[in-house]
């Protein structure tokens, strides 16, 4: 499904600020594939999901997606088949737009947006809309007129997790899309994630820092230090893995310990 | 009050201010909604101007109108062509396009134009039923159903899918980027209505004065974000599409009051533009000058707080 091939970035290239955030990164997911990355500040985890969705071009390597070479593609251009989730829940969101405004334009990606270029929103779109705000469980269905600036962080993450998936993406990428989030929203934020994955059958990258969640959820657990990929495990020996593990191997991979102020360990 | 605010005054102010209502919305465009200071408006307003003065000067007045109307779309083409495929900084490609304007317009107009022994659209309605009906206030009328027509088309459109992506791309174009919207197209989209309006407002006040000149424009752009900002604190920036483009224009409209009353209390004509820049100006740094004073005064408090501390300590 996304295969990428030998990428490097270089930001600051000649200049004293020079810093090499991606170095011949390699990475092969199939379809379906939920992989789990972890990995210290600064690794270039978040580099690698904007090099994936296009936010700069990569100085060297390719990105293919469901076999089509996007490595030049522009953002927008990948975003009607990327999903793209951040830390911060404001990112996702036009604040000073209603909730279904927002969600209308979630629905620009379905594939004949063309047509839509001048249709406002109609009673039907409402409907399907508040059908989908309800899955939220956060009486967000009952507010659709209401901007988005007034909604909690939470119930903004959810809703672009909801506008992401609205219609389904070939790829989601979540950077941490829980982690500024409070203990309980982030739970449900996760479970909403996991489900609707699942349910979709949607490939997905997710950063975390949390090791139980690197190891629980999804099928696949990538390792990130230094602009490179230094363990990638599925199937049984992922299965067998423990935190203490991962740590072990992260020292290994990358000689040094894991950024402890950061790690969760629970 | 009765010799400050006379019915011809209250009457002219009520036609410019519907027909300068056109800029603050080209503004609310630009400014408010797509979070861009386009500064070509000056220039576009002349270009406006001159383009329908001419083809109204060849008998064309309503053609005229859409001439001034595609021309000053071009010229938003421009300055939106600038900023998002040369990197040109937006205020600046504003700039440079509305320099460049001088030159089109001296060329277009010369220095100046009359529009004598042809129709307008206001002559046009003095000879018809409009007059019989409505008396002097015919221009009034007809100035009433234009910008109305035009308000509930902008508000119309501004609840489309297009008009919802360029929404949204004044208010988080990170979002805009990650939702398969393309924002070269809706800045692009944007610039080139709001500057069409601006020169229809040209257009309108050419025909009206039955004049322009080269230096008609000077300032617009202060002038009509003064509007803006009169409607704005009118009004309240928040709330529906259609309830902010009414209050848009029932700002210019209340600027052009004022201006009137100005003038009639003998304040002069040239003061005015300085009179507008301080508006703008006040209202602008206002939130932010409040943000510093309460900053201020907490640093004092925590100041008196620490000096008592210490004088308790030393007793
Ligand atoms: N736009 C940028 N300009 C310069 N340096 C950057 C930029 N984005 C990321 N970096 C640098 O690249 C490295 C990787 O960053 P990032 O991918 O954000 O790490 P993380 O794994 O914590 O998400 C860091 O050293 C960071 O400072
Ligand atoms: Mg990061």
């Amino acid at each position: 499904m996304l295969r990428i091939d030998n990428i490097s970035k270089t930001f600051n290239p000649g200049t004293v600020n020079e810093k090499v955030a991606l170095k011949n990164l390699s990475l092969d997911l199939k379809d379906g594939d939920f992989a789990t990355i972890v990995g210290s500040n600064g690794a270039g985890k978040s580099t690698m999901f904007n090099a994936i969705a296009g936010t700069f071009i990569v100085d060297e390597g390719n990105i293919y997606l469901d076999g089509d070479d996007i490595t030049f593609k522009k953002e927008h251009v990948r975003s009607k088949v990327i999903g793209h989730l951040f830390q911060d829940p404001l990112k996702g969101t036009a604040p000073s737009m209603t909730i279904e405004e927002n969600m209308a334009l979630a629905y620009l990606r379905a594939s004949n947006s063309s047509n839509r270029m001048f249709s406002r929103i109609k009673q039907s779109d409402k409907k399907a809309f508040r059908e989908k705000l309800a899955m939220l469980d956060m009486g967000l269905e009952d507010r659709m007129k209401q901007p988005v600036g007034l909604l909690s962080g939470g119930q903004r993450q959810a809703l672009t997790l909801l506008m992401a998936t609205f219609v389904t993406p070939k790829l989601l990428l979540l950077d941490e899309h829980t982690a500024a989030l409070d203990p309980a929203t982030a739970e449900k934020v996760l479970d909403l994630t996991k489900s609707i994955v699942a349910e979709r059958g949607i490939t997905c990258l997710m950063v975390t820092h949390n090791m139980h969640q690197a190891l629980e959820v999804g099928n696949r657990t990538l390792m990130m230090n230094a602009g490179q990929i230094v363990f990638d495990t599925c199937g049984a020996e992922r299965e067998k893995l423990t935190v203490s593990d991962l740590l072990e191997k992260f020292k290994v991979g990358a000689g040094e310990e894991l950024d402890n102020d950061r790690v969760l360990l629970s | 009050m009765s010799s400050i605010i006379t019915v011809s005054i209250f009457q002219s102010a009520l036609e410019l201010g519907l027909m300068y209502a056109l800029v603050a919305l080209a503004l609310f465009i630009s400014f408010t909604i797509l979070n861009i200071a386009d500064l070509t408006t000056d220039g576009c307003f002349t270009l406006g101007c001159a383009v329908g003065a001419i083809v109204t000067l060849s008998g064309h007045p309503f053609l005229g109108i859409i001439a001034a109307m595609i021309s000053g779309a071009c010229a938003g083409f421009v300055t939106a062509l600038l900023q998002t495929k040369f990197g040109v900084e937006s205020i600046l490609a504003g700039i440079i396009v509305n320099t460049a304007l001088y030159t089109v317009n001296i060329f277009i107009m010369t220095s100046q134009v009359s529009i004598f022994g042809v129709d307008t659209i206001f002559s046009l309605a003095k000879d018809s039923f409009l007059q019989q009906f409505f008396g002097d206030w015919y221009k009034v009328v007809i100035l009433v159903v234009i910008v109305g027509l035009i308000a509930l088309a902008l508000w119309w459109f501004l609840g489309t899918t297009l008009g919802m992506s360029i929404r949204a791309t004044g208010d988080n174009a990170e979002m805009v980027k990650s939702s398969s919207i393309n924002p070269t197209f809706t800045i692009t989209v944007g610039l080139c209505l709001a500057n069409s309006l601006t020169a229809l407002s040209g257009v309108l006040i050419a025909q009206y004065q039955k004049s322009a000149d080269i230096n008609i424009g000077t300032g617009m752009v202060t002038i009509a974000l003064a509007s803006l900002i009169i409607g704005q604190s009118l009004i309240g920036n928040k709330g529906s599409t259609l309830r902010r483009v009414i209050g848009t224009i029932a700002g210019s409209v209340l600027y052009r009051f004022i201006v009137a009353v100005a003038l009639r209390l003998s304040v002069p004509a040239e003061a005015l533009k300085l009179v507008s820049a301080m508006i703008v100006a006040v209202a602008i740094a206002l939130p932010y000058v409040r943000k510093k004073a309460a900053l201020k005064k907490r640093e004092f408090a925590n100041y008196r707080e620490n000096k008592s501390g210490r004088e308790e300590k030393n007793a």
